[in-house]
């Protein structure tokens, strides 16, 4: 695998008598912007404080560019920007001046660090705070003087725990837009909440609970495993509801059928599908032909947080299984 | 090595972007000069010279010195640059290095500004300024070797307020431990190259030596030492807070 940027092996690691994490295997390559998902408590932000070396793991290990983090923690660390949980930073410094301490800590002299930091502060749009204490910003600016020190070095590897938390939509944006213009040449993990965030900008979605990866493929697998992948809808009035279900059930790839009554005098009829099958070309043809006042129909690829809650919402059934 | 100069850098002007820095050294000197004049009685001892005010600075040091260096790694700590700076690529042993080194010479800024008492003893007579400027190194190598011990604490536990405790106590157990308080204590049951040992131990009497005006090797090997000591402890318990 010669462009495997970051490998994980078998990765644990316990507090005691709690396993944080459970034994992980990740590969990640070049281009690839792998989201990672889980609850909290998952074992995210502990993988990431194991990768970039701030914790050592309990047994397993992690190489980056071929160096292992554990016995060249230098090597490995010069190839990694990292944003840590809630992007921290000198309250008293200016971004400025933060930066410019990252740069020279990175080996930068002279001129190379005005100019790295000069090229940081433009792509994160910084520029109206330089000079004001890091203290004193919104959580936005503060997130963005956090993601300026990762990417100063332009690192081959990003890590980067929540990235866009405390952002609004248009910061958001620009972020996004600024890691997928980056994406071909490092190979980045990114942890978030934000399922959204997963289908707008990742190449792989990694889903841990419970300190182990429960779920590994694009977005765009992990959506087709959602019970509305391919699912179609339509919404026609209350009087052509129940022909258009009986309908509707003839057809060969329907598994079963859902209506909800809309209080506009309409009704919805969700058909989901046998096996993933394509339906929306025999419904729109039916509707078609039986003449259906048909308002609204639409075929969804699928709920990426159904999946998601299907995969880890394990302790809600644990508990209610103690309750009964 | 490279890295220990930015860190150095970062972590000095740290101390003046707050009011740290200018409370420390107004209660330093204020302090200074109380038990100088005060309690020293440096104007009636009718001696031109400042041991009076070099007899006291073990016991300010005991307490001002933990007070700076409580927050060397507990603040990092609290604010979670911990992480940010332990993911840098520098080894631990530069952090170390470079925030000791700072807070060191912090101290000795603080230090420095006392001077208008050496110019005062100066105008008023004609004193050794030889033993004077020997009294200043020693002075300055007291407060680098509580310095090491307030760091060491300090990055063993996230508390400001227990970093400073401790290291007030394991500072006053260094600098008494040649007093005859402590000794007897030991004598009675202790073999006596024990005693011997704990009295080198003592803080009190390497000063005491350096103040006299020679600069023994002994005394420098004792306080560089005990700096190298507690460094060194500070590396491991950064390194054994990364197992959890």
């Amino acid at each position: 695998m010669p462009d495997s940027m970051i490998e994980i092996e078998g990765l644990t690691k316990r507090f005691g008598p709690i396993s944080a994490v459970a034994g992980i295997d990740l590969t990640v390559t070049k281009g690839e912007v792998l989201g990672f998902l889980g609850p909290n408590g998952a074992g995210k932000s502990t993988t990431m404080k194991m990768v970039t070396g701030y914790l050592a793991p309990t047994s397993g290990r992690v190489r980056i560019l071929g160096h292992d983090v554990e016995t060249d923690p230098i090597a490995a660390q010069r190839c990694v920007g990292y944003l840590p949980e809630g992007a921290p930073a000198y309250a008293d410094m200016t971004p400025r001046q933060f930066l410019s301490f990252i740069a020279e800590i990175r080996g930068f002299a002279g001129d190379a660090v005005k100019a790295r930091v000069d090229s940081v502060v433009g792509k994160t749009e910084l520029d109206p705070v330089l000079d004001q204490p890091i203290d004193t910003l919104s959580k936005g600016f503060k997130r963005r003087v956090g993601l300026a020190q990762a990417i100063l070095h332009d690192p081959p590897v990003l890590i980067m725990d929540e990235p866009t938390d405390g952002l609004d939509p248009n910061q958001k944006h620009a972020v996004r837009a600024l890691l997928r213009a980056m994406a071909s040449e490092k190979a980045i993990i990114i942890s978030t909440h934000l399922l959204e965030e997963v289908e707008a900008i990742c190449t792989r979605a990694v889903i841990i609970d419970k300190g182990r990866v429960v779920a590994d493929g694009t977005p765009a697998e992990l959506v087709a495993r959602s019970r509305h992948h391919n699912a179609v809808t339509l919404a026609l009035p209350a009087a052509q509801g129940e022909i258009a279900k009986t309908k509707i059930r003839t057809l060969n790839g329907v598994a079963a059928i859902e209506q909800t009554t809309l209080s506009n005098g309409l009704v919805e009829l969700t058909a989901f599908p046998k096996g993933g099958a394509l339906l929306i070309e025999e419904v729109s043809a039916m509707a078609v032909a039986e003449k259906w006042d048909v308002k609204e129909l639409y075929a969804e690829a699928g709920r990426l947080d159904e999946v998601f809650r299907a995969i880890t919402t394990h302790d809600a059934d644990r508990a209610r299984e103690a309750r009964t | 090595m490279s890295a220990v100069w930015p860190i150095f850098k970062r972590e000095f002007m740290a101390y003046f972007s707050t009011p740290l820095a200018y409370v420390f050294i107004v209660i330093f000197l204020f302090a200074m000069g109380a038990f100088t004049f005060y309690i020293g009685h440096f104007y009636e001892n009718g001696v031109a010279d400042l041991s009076v005010f070099f007899a006291y600075h073990p016991w300010l040091y005991l307490f001002l010195v933990p007070a700076i260096a409580m927050r060397l790694w507990a603040e990092e700590r609290r604010t979670g640059t911990m992480e940010l700076l332990l993911t840098l690529p520098v080894p631990v042993w530069a952090t170390v290095a470079g925030k000791y080194l700072a807070a060191w010479a912090f101290t000795g800024v603080a230090l420095l500004l006392t001077f208008p008492i050496w110019i005062t003893v100066n105008y008023l007579g004609h004193p050794d300024n030889g033993v004077i400027v020997a009294s200043y190194i020693g002075s300055f190598l007291v407060a680098g070797g509580y310095l090491a011990i307030g760091a060491c604490i300090s990055a063993s536990t996230n508390n400001q307020v227990i970093a400073f405790v401790v290291s007030v106590v394991v500072c006053f157990l260094f600098t008494i431990s040649g007093a005859p308080l402590v000794l007897d204590f030991f004598r009675s049951w202790a073999p006596l190259v024990l005693v011997n040992a704990i009295s080198s131990f003592s803080v009190l009497t390497h000063f005491a030596a350096i103040e006299a005006g020679v600069i023994d090797l002994r005394d420098l090997i004792f306080f560089f030492s005990l700096i190298a000591l507690f460094l060194a402890a500070n590396v491991v318990i950064v390194d054994l807070k990364k197992m959890g």
